[in-house]
């Protein structure tokens, strides 16, 4: 067994960037276990620009977005062994991993990182109906053949789902030569960031149609076509309403889903609307010494903010191997409430809580001149308008410490949506 | 066209053909199957209940009585013999209501007749006491202790590869058109192969009549008897841990849910008369209908976790039992048909029984050097630590994880691939060693296992197909 203070688990961009900033709060000793056979995780497929705004004040592309943090982290001197599956963490911090060189491993942690990104929702998960040819894909997947691989994945396209992925390689395989023929989107509102909406679809042609979705599937080998129809309110197709489209291949973009099996085997809290796990404001998990940042602790729109968020987590992490022992605590619960989902983190301890913390959520719904208003004990403490709130689009607001200078008996502040 | 001429012709490389041509490869009989699909266990045998069945519901004195009870004894040492896994997880038939206990009563009665061991009617506390997710409303069960889970994909793969190493022929991607009766036997003719054999075995499952009524005048029709299926993910695999049923009443013919041998928790199957006999595909009506009726023996099934669904056709012969034995009118012709449920559990059994009958006729006598051993796949997940890094260090590819849900390794898929009887397509693989069967459905490791048998097949990428030929998974190279 080896001992390593810091070990990041999944070198995408939220491990590299935790690794950076816990190096940059002095911690010479860590290690990040990488399943790929190269650091930047799924960015080295997101070959599209549009990365980077927020963090660099420039577009990159995802490739050149994760380059840019592989080198902060080979500047840092940094190691990482690639080509490296965990199988098991303990609640010990003990690691169990695998790799051809050094054959079955374990590593103990004094914290832990958790980076593994997470994955998509696949046709069963919908339960469409129909046959199982070749030619159905989750986006992601078909993604990854054309732009690493090189490969041609269809000719005549339909598209399931408004989700990011999904309005890309709407965009992307129809620049490969293929016919995109329509994105069909179960919910009245696209999951997407409104710019893939306008610069994917509406740039190119293609139609998006909303309160859609797939009820047949056809095709003995391959895909030969399949059946769109309109859903009511209840999200259940309505009879009469199908509408027939031939097609080779079917691109599912119908959700990601945090990839926690790593998480729940140490066995701490998970929250069930973000589908990761329950963290306090330092990221730390229910199992102290055990971070979680990027989308294994909730689905990001941005990669600028998974950036962030890890680079929080990797300072925090540093503290912790450096410090040992915190204070006395002073908790208070965050709750989400009147269209906000959830909130990350879900709990904030305002004694030891930084100068500021910034907490992400999303909303339930698209909301025009809504206040997002957060309330201490009852009290509105601040509000502020947004024209449009759509699920797609990740939210925060930002808790200052002194704003708790005078709440010595504080239990929960409330997030949520407000009509005037 | 090619010609090749055997001894004995088994039409099906599903778990009855493939379990008549390995008893078959016993005797010294040169015998080939002959299979539609790229692979075995690509009908009936891989969309199914994988169940072992005690034996309780088929009638007395039937063939599906005599072969369900004698395969269930079996399976227990074939699973040594053979490497496949199984397990007796115990079987319980649901009682909803006092006025169907004298149905229940019938039920038990049945299983004593039919020779099922062990069977006892418990209550419905003790029912909840062995599965607490089961209903409420539950007042008494029929417990059936030699009921059985098992991998249908291992134990037919497994039967075949056996069956391949004592050697035995098989020929894939053919599909029998016609045959004709010759002096000395029968010509099987298909689009580009005829083959010439004094013996043939008709194990063409929803096709058995089909191939039957090519030779013969006493007619056979079965009927496609679909049934949808979801499966769940492996968080739910400890919602019940034997197999549940209900009995068949008012509701008609109940809807299971089981444990799978692998961890999964399964429900299914709707049963719905058809005619295409290809008819595969899933509807929203009977996925909906496992749903409801799961739910009725089973409380809180955390249907959020289906990861597939999928459906399978099980062959119904008319006269609703199987139809096993020489052909009155066609001498040296041997049916297994009408192969439904309990088809996989009686396979065993039934390639026993008509590989003798055959092997009798052809005055075969049996071979020296057979061997009846087959080694399964390596299983690192099941090694203790130790175990499995000695593994790594002798053989590197065991230490690249290719399926992350399922954590299959490379050299699982490369073994997959080499093996007697090796898989050619991903579906292939997936069902010698679950890469893709977990609850990504192959999203991660679709690509990389795609690379990987094109390598060890000098394929191109291009021409990697899913399952048959036709089922490519790309439409253009580089």
């Amino acid at each position: 067994m080896s001992n390593h203070d810091i070990v990041i688990i999944g070198g995408g961009p939220a491990g590299l960037a935790a690794a950076v900033a816990a190096r940059k709060a002095g911690i010479q000793d860590i290690l990040i276990l990488e399943r790929d056979s190269c650091l930047g995780g799924i960015l080295n497929q997101c070959i599209h620009n549009g990365f980077g705004l927020h963090t660099f004040k420039e577009e990159l592309t995802g490739p050149e977005y994760a380059a840019r943090y592989i080198k902060m982290a080979e500047e840092e001197k940094i190691p990482y062994k690639l080509n490296t599956m965990v199988i098991d963490i303990n609640r010990d911090k003990e690691i169990t991993a695998i790799n051809r060189e050094d054959g079955l491993i374990v590593i103990k942690a004094k914290a832990i990182i958790l980076a593994m990104g997470c994955r998509e929702r696949p046709r069963g998960a919908l339960n469409i109906p129909g046959y199982r040819p070749a030619g159905i894909y989750s986006a992601g997947t078909a993604q990854r053949l054309m732009n690493i691989e090189g490969y041609s994945v269809g000719k005549e396209v339909v598209i399931l789902g408004s989700g990011d992925i999904g309005l890309i390689m709407a965009r992307r395989m129809t620049l490969e030569g293929a016919k995109v023929k329509v994105v069909a989107e179960l919910m009245p509102y696209s999951g997407g960031l409104k710019r893939n909406i306008v610069q994917c679809l509406d740039d190119y042609g293609i139609p998006l149609k909303l309160s859609h979705t797939v009820v047949n599937i056809e095709g003995k080998e391959r895909v030969t076509g399949i059946t769109l129809a309109e859903v009511g309110p209840d999200r259940k197709p309505i009879p009469g309403t199908e509408e027939h489209y031939s097609c080779d291949t079917l691109l599912l973009s119908v959700g990601l889903i945090p990839e926690n099996e790593l998480t729940k085997s140490i066995g701490v809290s998970m929250s069930r609307v973000t589908s990761g796990p329950e963290v306090n404001d330092q990221l730390e998990t229910s199992a102290e010494g055990v971070f979680a940042c990027g989308n294994v602790l909730h689905v990001h729109d941005l990669v600028d903010y998974v950036s962030e968020e890890a680079a929080l987590a990797g300072t925090n992490a540093a503290a912790y191997v450096k410090a040992g022992e915190k204070k006395e605590g002073h908790v208070v619960a965050l709750k989400a409430e009147n269209g906000v989902r959830y909130t990350v983190p879900q709990t904030l301890d305002i004694n030891n809580m930084q100068e500021k913390v910034t907490v992400r959520f999303r909303v339930a719904d698209v909301y025009k001149d809504r206040y997002i208003s957060v309330y201490y004990d009852g009290v509105q403490v601040s509000k502020r308008k947004k024209k449009v709130l759509a699920p797609g689009e990740m939210e925060q607001v930002v808790l200052k410490k002194d704003s708790f200078a005078g709440c010595p008996e504080l239990k929960n502040i409330v997030i949520c949506t407000e009509v005037e | 066209m090619k010609e090749k001429s055997f001894d004995v012709v088994v039409i099906g490389g599903g778990v009855t053909g493939c379990a008549i041509a390995r008893e078959l490869s016993r005797y010294n009989l040169n015998t080939c199957v002959v299979e539609r699909e790229e692979d075995v266990c690509s009908g009936t045998s891989k969309a199914n209940s994988a169940i072992v069945h005690a034996g309780h519901d088929a009638a007395p004195g039937s063939l599906k009585a005599k072969f369900n009870v004698e395969g269930n004894r079996m399976m227990g040492d074939l699973a040594e013999e053979l490497d496949f896994e199984f397990k007796r997880n115990g079987s319980l038939v649901l009682c909803f209501a006092e006025e169907d206990r004298p149905a229940l009563e019938e039920l038990y009665q049945k299983g004593v007749k039919n020779g099922v061991p062990e069977l006892k009617i418990i209550t419905g506390d003790e029912v909840r006491a062995m599965e607490p997710n089961v209903s409420d409303k539950v007042v008494a069960a029929l417990y059936a202790p030699t009921g059985g889970i098992v991998c249908p994909f291992g134990l037919t793969i497994a039967l075949a590869e056996n069956a391949c190493d004592n050697g035995v022929e098989f020929i894939f991607n053919t599909e029998i058109k016609n045959i004709k009766k010759t002096q000395c036997g029968y010509e099987l003719e298909a689009d580009e192969m005829l083959l010439k054999a004094p013996y043939v075995v008709n194990a063409a499952g929803v096709y058995a009549d089909v191939i039957h009524n090519m030779v013969s005048e006493k007619k056979l029709h079965i009927t496609p008897r679909k049934g949808d299926y979801c499966l769940l993910d492996k968080e739910a695999g400890n919602h019940v841990s034997h197999t549940i049923f209900q009995l068949p009443g008012k509701l008609g013919k109940g809807i299971l849910v089981t444990p799978t041998i692998h961890g999964n928790l399964l429900t299914g199957p709707t049963a719905k008369d058809i005619e295409d006999k290809e008819a595969t595909a899933t509807t929203a009506r009977e996925l909906a209908e496992i749903t409801e009726k799961a739910s009725i023996s089973v409380k809180d099934i955390p249907f959020r976790l289906v990861i597939t669904s999928f459906c399978g056709l099980r062959a119904h012969e008319d006269g609703d039992d199987f139809v096993i034995g020489e052909a009155e009118d066609a001498p040296g012709f041997f049916d297994a048909a009408g192969i439904e449920s309990p088809g996989l559990t009686s396979a065993p059994a039934i390639g026993v029984y008509v590989a003798d009958l055959v092997a009798e006729k052809a005055g075969a006598g049996k071979k020296e050097n057979w061997n009846g051993k087959r080694k399964g796949f390596i299983r690192p997940e099941k090694m203790t630590r130790e175990e499995r890094a000695a593994l790594i260090k002798e053989h590197p590819e065991y230490g690249t994880i290719i399926c992350r849900c399922e954590g299959v390794s490379e050299g699982e898929i490369v073994d997959a691939i080499n093996r007697t009887l090796g898989a050619v397509s991903l579906d292939g693989i997936k069902r010698r060693v679950r890469q893709g069967m977990g609850r990504c459905q192959a999203g991660f490791c679709t690509p990389r296992t795609m690379e990987i048998l094109a390598r060890e097949r000098n394929m191109k990428m291009e021409d990697i197909c899913k399952n048959a030929p036709g089922s490519n998974m790309l439409t253009g190279q580089k």
